[in-house]
């Protein structure tokens, strides 16, 4: 069920603000691919742009291609509705909705989309996606306790478990570890690793570490110059980025040295 | 030039963090001291509680900052003034509203009956007689006037949050429901008076005339505070929604209004409260009647409001029955809309959002 994304050409903007600029790349299917970059170069909101999240904000648009299974995402006759259901979306912040409970939570989309569900599909969506985000063991005994009960990394993978339960095609992962302890960390790099069996991941992340551990490529994103839009300087796969990377400022950033 | 820094590090080199501190005590013997000493001049010279009470006041603020001053320093003299300051604003605060209660419930509490509450003043002349019929009228005009303005002011209010954005339309909303919150309540029953006047013709009175003229006042504060409401709904919620694939209207209806729902409905019980109680609009539109009116769309209804004026300004022959179920209609208005407010905290309490910590 995953599929691949071809990106040609993308120009991405917030009112005149040309934030990011002429990005070309293709993300293969079933596989993690990481954006690294300083802050402010673009890695979200180019991440943002491939589900169509990018338009919420008010002015912001974009222009170029972004194909999914032969489809351009941004032709005219496309549903944003209907990409947001393919390509679901983990925050940087977990959010889970405040008035449902855990098992609420997981099957939001469902019941937000005003779907018909038995109870007992109901129920196995639940496990299943509990059980894939590794949370199930964990909350199993308190599936009607409000959602913000959790802790944060338990949180964050109530959020996983969210986006997981609507089968999309795509999963976008917007610094999913930034605000958690180093344990909740691995338990989302674990589920990462078990996740890209079905997946397409995108994972946009801080952490050099966390880049090589997770993912098979990576690109890497900078800012041409100060007030000048960000793009994508160098797209490699992760052991080449890390070890012989083409561009110069990658390897400048990557070991510490910025330039 | 040693032997400077030397001598600047020595004094340096003790922290003194503590100084003389008053009693916590003497505020309670100030204050003691001061009606003693005010009670003494007033029984010389004669005056009053009110000059009494006063004058403690005032020697109050003025020896307690000054023994402080003495005994500790500026900054918590200051303190101790300021804070007496603000003890008077808030005791000068409470003189009406205690007064207030004191009076309504005093006249009030004695007309309290069964009776009072049962029969309508219907060929009632003198004593007994009651305000049925202006209760039945008070609740349903308002809930005509809520019924009204709650769908409008929530629709209207989703529109600035979630639609408008900054687009000229909004703008104009904004700067309507503002203008809205200034109009007189007279002028909102004049409105809805003229209004039905041309549909029905002249002379003409009801009670959902009444609801018309109270959402006139009703709407904006509704749209006011669940504007402000919405506004505090995180946008990731939103955003999380979205990214599930769910339409925008569907976010509002399942996400956004159920995260805000416990300011939503104590925004708009505590509208209901405010509008329960005017006057004016009521006067002219809803008219007055002695008799039990059920239908809100055929003729006059009593309110409690006009109950108490109609009461106190034309009691009859003789005038003390009449007074003394103004008081009682007033006292019955005050504990309505307490009982409102009260429901409004228990429904939001009962609505927000649950973290189970």
């Amino acid at each position: 069920m995953a599929k691949s994304i071809d990106v040609s050409d993308l120009n991405i903007y917030y009112g005149d603000f040309l934030a990011v600029e002429g990005v070309t790349l293709t993300i293969p299917a079933k596989s993690v691919t990481a954006l690294i970059g300083p802050s402010g170069c673009g890695k979200s909101t180019f991440l943002r742009s491939l589900n169509r999240m990018h338009e919420v904000i008010p002015g912001a648009r974009v222009e170029g291609k972004v194909v999914i299974d032969g489809q351009d995402i941004y032709g005219s006759d496309i549903d944003p509705v209907q990409v947001r259901r393919q390509i679901g979306m983990v925050f940087q912040r977990p959010n889970p909705f405040p008035t449902m409970s855990i098992y609420d939570n997981v099957i939001a989309g469902q019941r937000l989309n005003a779907k018909k569900m038995k109870k007992s599909d109901a129920d196995d969506v639940v496990e299943r996606s509990l059980r894939s985000a590794n949370l199930w063991e964990e909350v199993k005994q308190r599936l009607n306790r409000p959602g913000a009960s959790l802790s944060g990394g338990q949180q964050q993978r109530l959020c996983i478990a969210r986006a997981i339960a609507v089968e999309p095609q795509v999963l976008l992962m917007d610094e999913p570890a930034s605000a958690l302890d180093p344990i909740s960390t691995s338990a989302i790099e674990d589920l990462i690793h078990e996740l890209k069996a079905d997946y397409t991941i995108v994972i946009v992340t801080h952490n050099m570490q966390q880049a090589a551990r997770v993912s098979e490529d990576t690109g890497f994103f900078n800012l041409a110059g100060a007030g000048l839009p960000g793009r994508l300087v160098e797209f490699n796969s992760t052991k080449k980025i890390f070890s012989t990377p083409d561009e110069p400022s990658t390897e400048a950033y990557i070991s510490g040295r910025f330039g | 030039m040693s032997t400077q820094t030397t001598q600047a590090r020595s004094d340096r080199s003790h922290l003194p963090l503590s100084h003389p501190r008053l009693p916590t005590w003497a505020p309670r013997l100030v204050a003691a001291l001061a009606i003693a000493a005010a009670g003494l001049v007033s029984l010389t010279l004669g005056w009053g509680v009110v000059a009494w009470v006063l004058l403690a006041v005032v020697v109050f603020a003025i020896a307690l900052p000054a023994w402080s001053l003495k005994v500790e320093n500026g900054r918590a003299a200051k303190d101790r003034f300021v804070t007496t300051l603000v003890w008077i604003a808030f005791g000068t605060a409470l003189v009406p509203l205690g007064s207030l209660m004191w009076k309504v419930v005093s006249e009030g509490v004695p007309v309290l009956s069964a009776e009072f509450f049962t029969y309508s003043m219907r060929n009632v002349i003198g004593e007994g007689g009651g305000i049925y019929h202006a209760i039945i009228g008070t609740l349903l005009v308002t809930a005509g006037a809520a019924a009204i303005s709650v769908p409008v002011g929530i629709l209207s209010a989703i529109y600035l949050v979630e639609y408008g954005g900054k687009s000229r339309m909004a703008r104009t909303v904004t700067f309507l429901v503002d203008v809205m919150t200034g109009i007189p309540s007279i002028v909102a029953g004049l409105f809805a008076y003229a209004l039905f006047a041309l549909m029905f013709g002249p002379g003409i009175r009801f009670g959902f005339g009444g609801s018309v003229a109270l959402s006139v006042l009703m709407i904006p504060i509704v749209v006011r505070s669940v504007e402000e409401m919405l506004k505090l709904v995180p946008h990731e919620l939103r955003e999380a929604s979205y990214a599930l694939g769910v339409p925008k209207w569907r976010t509002i209806v399942k996400v956004v209004l159920p995260t805000a729902m416990s300011g939503i409905v104590t925004g708009v019980m505590l509208a209901v409260a405010r509008v329960m109680g005017e006057t004016a609009p009521l006067l002219i539109i809803a008219g007055s009647t002695d008799s039990v009116n059920w239908s809100l769309f055929g003729e006059r209804m009593m309110t409690l409001p006009v109950f108490v004026y109609y009461s106190y300004m034309q009691p009859g022959v003789p005038p003390a029955f009449g007074q003394a179920r103004a008081w009682g209609a007033a006292l019955v208005l005050i504990a309505i809309v307490m009982a409102l407010n009260l429901l409004a905290r228990w429904i939001g309490r009962r609505f927000a959002p649950k973290t189970g910590r």
